[in-house]
């Protein structure tokens, strides 16, 4: 016990020297938030400056376009329920992209992850390598991707589906490998100790620990995978997205089925995230046990 | 009458944790509670507490039942009843001062929370009480870089911040080496007869109840057993609390080092 054998010393030089650190932490808190608050301040200026109209004078006519909308679709709201129907097959092929480059993107991400993951990695000298090129992968936008893709091999569903697996695998490997960080190594320990090879101590060792997290990180990059895939069928990869462009382009008279994508889009969102919880639930509780 | 437990029940489900505990404290005392694991002890300490709700009973402290306290009013009962864990329970990122200075919070705004702000009177308490303990010079450390027996002293050191009319401590020995359990119980002890506060803890060795505590409650099963003091507790009541058979000997169950003599040792390598 060092504390007990260590010459004491005096209360009264402790708790100086400890209300003097407190006081230049206070001191450094308070410039700090000085700082921020000015440059919140400037930089607002400086972009609504740079702005083509005013922020102040934009700002009571923010809501104009969503209550058009809405109100031309409370109008025709008998309506909605045939439109469901219409829509939702192009919603299923939006699903179907979003379930397909999230599953082959989440699968990269494993191996991902597991290669640059410190105390986990195959080849450590590697782990740099591994991690810049997860780097590149989130760095490019989905819609370029799409957009290089769909002029080399036309539009469609396949271009997309490339694209956001590219990205899902960039942005879930860096997740999941943050995840993998936190594992605990005695397992592993205990599985190198029976002579197991790396991927079985990643299989047996690290997954089962990790797999709570990564289903419900997985789940959420499925829902933001949903609103991608809608988004690129804005630029020619077909689904929803396609249908929601046509129905704002036309403007007049086609709000009542812009509502009705929101509502489906929502709905699927909510439906998925339900899943997730569960699926989660499900998991973890297999872990738990009862204490005494 | 300082503390009366009536009746106190908790159930999950199916099952009951806590069944019908009834007992009274006239006044400050170092009370022990001891059974094996599973006989409720934790549950009961929560429920005084208010960590967990009871299903049924009354505890009335000073003569107000603190089981249907809500809002304000709970979390002011929960500062003047400090809790003390097995596993410490600090912030372990924070240092050790600010962790002691959470025993504060129920007199502080949420705001100056946020901020970290806390007068320099109670700083300055904060550290003595950290003396008092024993570790001032960790003061600046983060919690998690200090030895367990250390930890358990931060955790005390917080209880007594709050200034509380009671302590609990939860198994506080549990995970502790004889030497810290040792410092760790002489503290309780010292606490209890300098302060005199009431001193409530879960213990699961009967030498620590025997030398620490003026009363010892036996439970078994969700019910009380015995309720003496710690000359009554024989090894025949020692073995009617955990149901054992004759072969319990206390010296299995002991943590203090002269208990493990080389009898004992041979006896459990045959």
């Amino acid at each position: 016990m060092a504390d007990m054998t260590a010459p004491m010393a005096p209360v009264d030089t402790i708790a100086r020297a400890y209300l003097a650190d407190v006081r230049r932490k206070r001191m450094y808190g308070g410039i700090l938030l000085v700082l921020f608050i000015a440059m919140m301040a400037s930089g607002f200026r400086l972009a609504n400056e740079r702005n083509a109209g005013g922020f102040w004078d934009g700002l009571p006519q923010i809501f104009d376009f969503p209550s058009e909308v809405v109100s031309e679709a409370w109008e025709k709201a008998a309506l909605l329920p045939a439109l469901f129907v219409k829509f939702s097959p192009s919603l299923i092929e939006t699903v179907n992209i979003a379930a397909v480059s999230t599953m082959i993107g989440a699968l990269l991400a494993v191996l991902l992850a597991l290669v640059s993951t410190r105390g986990l990695a195959r080849w450590p000298a590697l782990i740099g390598l591994f991690r810049r090129a997860m780097d590149g992968m989130r760095a490019m936008p989905e819609i370029v991707i799409a957009l290089v893709l769909i002029y080399i091999l036309g539009g469609g569903p396949v271009p997309a589906m490339i694209a956001i697996a590219f990205h899902t695998a960039g942005a879930l490997g860096k997740l999941f490998s943050e995840v993998a960080e936190n594992a605990d190594l005695k397992p592993v320990e205990g599985l190198s100790s029976v002579g197991a090879g790396w991927l079985q101590r990643m299989w047996l060792g690290v997954i089962p620990q990790v797999a709570p997290n990564w289903i419900s990180y997985g789940l959420l990059r499925f829902e933001i995978n949903i609103r991608a895939s809608a988004i690129l069928g804005f630029v020619g990869s077909g689904g929803i997205g396609y249908d929601l462009k046509l129905a704002m382009q036309w403007g007049q008279g086609r709000y009542d089925q812009v509502v009705a994508i929101f509502i489906l889009l929502f709905a699927t969102i909510v439906f998925f995230d339900q899943i997730s919880g569960y699926l989660r639930n499900r998991l973890s509780k297999g872990q738990s046990n009862g204490h005494g | 009458m300082l503390l009366q437990v009536q009746a106190v029940t908790k159930t999950f489900g199916q099952k009951t944790a806590v069944d019908k505990v009834s007992f009274e404290i006239a006044r400050p005392a170092m009370i022990g509670i001891i059974g094996r694991s599973g006989a409720g002890k934790s549950t009961f300490l929560r429920m005084l507490n208010r960590l967990t709700d009871a299903t049924g009973g009354a505890v009335l402290f000073e003569g107000r039942d603190v089981l249907g306290l809500r809002g304000g009013e709970l979390r002011a009962w929960q500062s003047q009843c400090a809790m003390i864990f097995q596993q410490f329970n600090l912030v372990p990122r924070m240092d050790v001062t600010s962790n002691v200075l959470h025993g504060t919070l129920n007199r502080r705004s949420t705001l100056s929370t946020l901020f970290n702000i806390y007068p320099e009177a109670d700083i300055l308490k904060a550290v003595e009480i950290l003396d008092r303990l024993g570790i001032a010079e960790q003061a600046p450390k983060r919690a998690e870089a200090l030895s367990g027996g250390q930890q358990q002293r931060v955790a005390i050191a917080r209880a007594l911040m709050q200034d509380p009319k009671i302590i609990l401590a939860d198994e506080p020995i549990a995970s502790l080496d004889p030497m810290n359990a040792q410092i760790v119980m002489d503290a309780l002890r010292r606490i209890h007869e300098e302060d005199g506060r009431m001193v409530i803890a879960n213990l699961h060795t009967l030498d620590t109840a025997r030398r620490y505590c003026d009363r010892v409650i036996g439970m078994r099963g969700g019910r009380i057993v015995f309720d003496g003091s710690p000359d009554q507790l024989t090894t025949g009541a020692a073995r009617d609390i955990y149901g054992a058979d004759a072969s319990f000997s206390e010296a299995a169950t002991s943590t203090s080092i002269e208990a493990l003599d080389e009898t004992y040792a041979r006896e459990m390598l045959a």
